[in-house]
């Protein structure tokens, strides 16, 4: 058994079905990427790990515990942490106070606190007392990636962290993950970005209408495959 | 002199209606609930604090330091029973079940304690004065003014030097992100309404032994509430304060120069800010 699995997940908006069965499994201490066009169900297979879709208990499987039905409080409690899409911060916080209440609901004594995210992005600690909002993407990027480690989580959870970012900020953002890979976190990351995925991650799925199309290492998978898994032309 | 005895009046009625509207503010600023019993609520409270003293023989002050825990309680389950139900992308449904509390309230008030005025004696404290150079000032007014300023200092402390203040403008700002920080949102309501209601309770204790009050007339209290956090800006306790004391002022200098003047010079000094500074004089935000 997986560390953390999806076990024939299905979600639904309304009527709409955005999942088909997806079966993900991600192995302690790995990286695995999820690729896939826009309304692929990326984000929605995030949105049902972290609860804020339930769904029947054993569709989602955390250390052998069926967790499909909890919601997002009890989610994080289990270590598992988001960095959602389009960072979402909380304006009405500074900086610091956004990485402070990162581990509002989890408090365990690990590798990030404050001083370590400093270090791991010495740029948020000159804008500490700023507002949020009042900071570049990618600085915001590096807060919102700052406040999920806050919660030393086991799993980190990235939605589209390059979307709306400029190369040179990408790179400097997906340079913090050795660092976050070392603190022994599993790392999902959603990503349109496919090439910064495949340099990420040790293996990949592409998605493509709420089903998984492909999976592999990164070295296994052609270019040819990923390009048919993303946009079904056979 | 009269004139700067007439503000200094003004300035101290205006910690009164800052007191009434701080909790009014307090839970349209986390929830964006708008509390139509918010009146009727410091009257409960009046009540609350009159039984005790009767009852049980106790100082106003130590009466209304018992009542505040059990108001606490109150407004606690009261959020987490009803009004949490009631929030949503609707604003209707928070209008309509406050609207039916603040009747039930009254009514219920009216049944146990009939329509007569009440007041909450506080014995030789109501009459005693200071001197403030050639002005006379009422003890009770100033401990009124007082006590707002020390509120909206502990309520901003609150909001802005701990983890529970952390989690109430996070969860303002975005309820289903905060959950994903194991904020619950449900909770964190019910804790600021509780907290709502110990203001709430400290405006009744001088609402209660500054005038009579009978169980009718929590609407006028809420109005003078809306105006002051309404003059202030949404979001700025310290707006709120000076949004009172506008209030305070207009309607003792109103009262100089006419006693009917009195409530009319507090709405007007009301609808003038309204058509100069429509968003309010301290308000945050974009």
């Amino acid at each position: 058994m997986a560390f953390l699995e999806t076990r024939a997940l299905t979600a639904f908006y309304g009527d709409f079905q955005a999942l088909f069965g997806v079966d993900i499994a991600l192995e302690a201490g790995e990286t695995i990427a999820i690729i896939g066009a826009n309304g692929a169900g990326k984000t929605t297979l995030l949105r049902s790990i972290t609860g804020i879709l339930t769904n029947e208990p054993g569709q989602v499987v955390f250390e052998g515990a069926a967790i499909g039905a909890a919601r997002p409080p009890d989610i994080l409690a289990h270590g598992i942490a988001m960095v959602p899409e389009g960072r979402r911060l909380f304006p009405s916080l500074t900086v610091e106070e956004n990485l402070l209440i990162g581990n509002y609901g989890r408090k365990v004594a690990g590798i990030w606190s404050l001083d370590s995210i400093y270090a791991l992005f010495p740029v948020l600690k000159e804008r500490r007392h700023s507002p949020a909002t009042a900071l570049s993407g990618g600085q915001q990027q590096m807060v919102a990636i700052g406040r999920a480690l806050m919660s030393n989580p086991r799993v980190l959870l990235c939605d589209e962290i390059s979307l709306g970012l400029a190369p040179v900020v990408i790179r400097d953002i997906y340079a913090a993950f050795p660092r976050i890979q070392q603190s022994g976190a599993s790392i999902v990351v959603v990503e349109q970005d496919i090439g910064q995925a495949l340099k990420v991650a040790n293996r990949v799925y592409c998605m493509m209408e709420g089903r998984v199309t492909l999976s592999g290492t990164p070295a296994d998978l052609s270019r040819e495959a990923i390009h048919n898994a993303y946009f079904g032309t056979a | 002199m009269i004139w700067v005895d007439t503000i200094v009046q003004g300035i101290l009625l205006g910690g009164l209606y800052a007191l009434f509207a701080a909790g009014l503010s307090l839970v349209f600023g986390i929830m964006r609930l708008v509390n139509l019993a918010h009146g009727d609520l410091i009257v409960l409270g009046a009540f609350l604090i009159l039984t005790l003293v009767t009852a049980l023989g106790l100082n106003p002050l130590l009466a209304a330091l018992v009542a505040i825990p059990l108001m606490f309680v109150l407004g606690w389950g009261l959020q987490l029973v009803v009004l949490n139900r009631t929030l949503g992308d609707d604003i209707l449904p928070p209008l309509l079940v406050t609207f039916g509390l603040s009747i039930v309230i009254q009514n219920g008030l009216l049944q146990g304690f009939s329509a007569d005025s009440q007041r909450i004696s506080a014995g030789a404290l109501e009459t005693a004065s200071i001197a403030l150079g050639p002005i006379s000032v009422g003890v009770m007014p100033l401990l009124t003014f007082l006590s707002a300023v020390a509120v909206i200092v502990g309520l901003n402390q609150l909001f802005y030097r701990t983890a529970l203040g952390r989690a109430f403008r996070a969860t303002s700002d975005d309820p289903v992100t905060a959950g994903l920080m194991g904020i619950e949102p449900n909770r964190i309501f019910a804790m600021a309404t509780g907290i709502a209601f110990v203001v709430v309770t400290i405006a009744a204790l001088y609402l209660g032994t500054r005038a009579n009050f009978d169980p009718t007339i929590g609407p006028a209290r809420l109005i003078y509430a809306f105006e002051a956090v309404i003059i202030g800006g949404l979001g700025s306790l310290w707006g709120t304060l000076a949004g009172g004391v506008i209030i305070g002022v207009a309607q003792t200098l109103g009262a100089a120069i006419n006693p009917e003047w009195q409530i009319l010079a507090g709405h007007v000094a009301f609808l003038v800010v309204l058509a100069f500074r429509p968003r309010g004089l301290f308000a945050k935000g974009g």
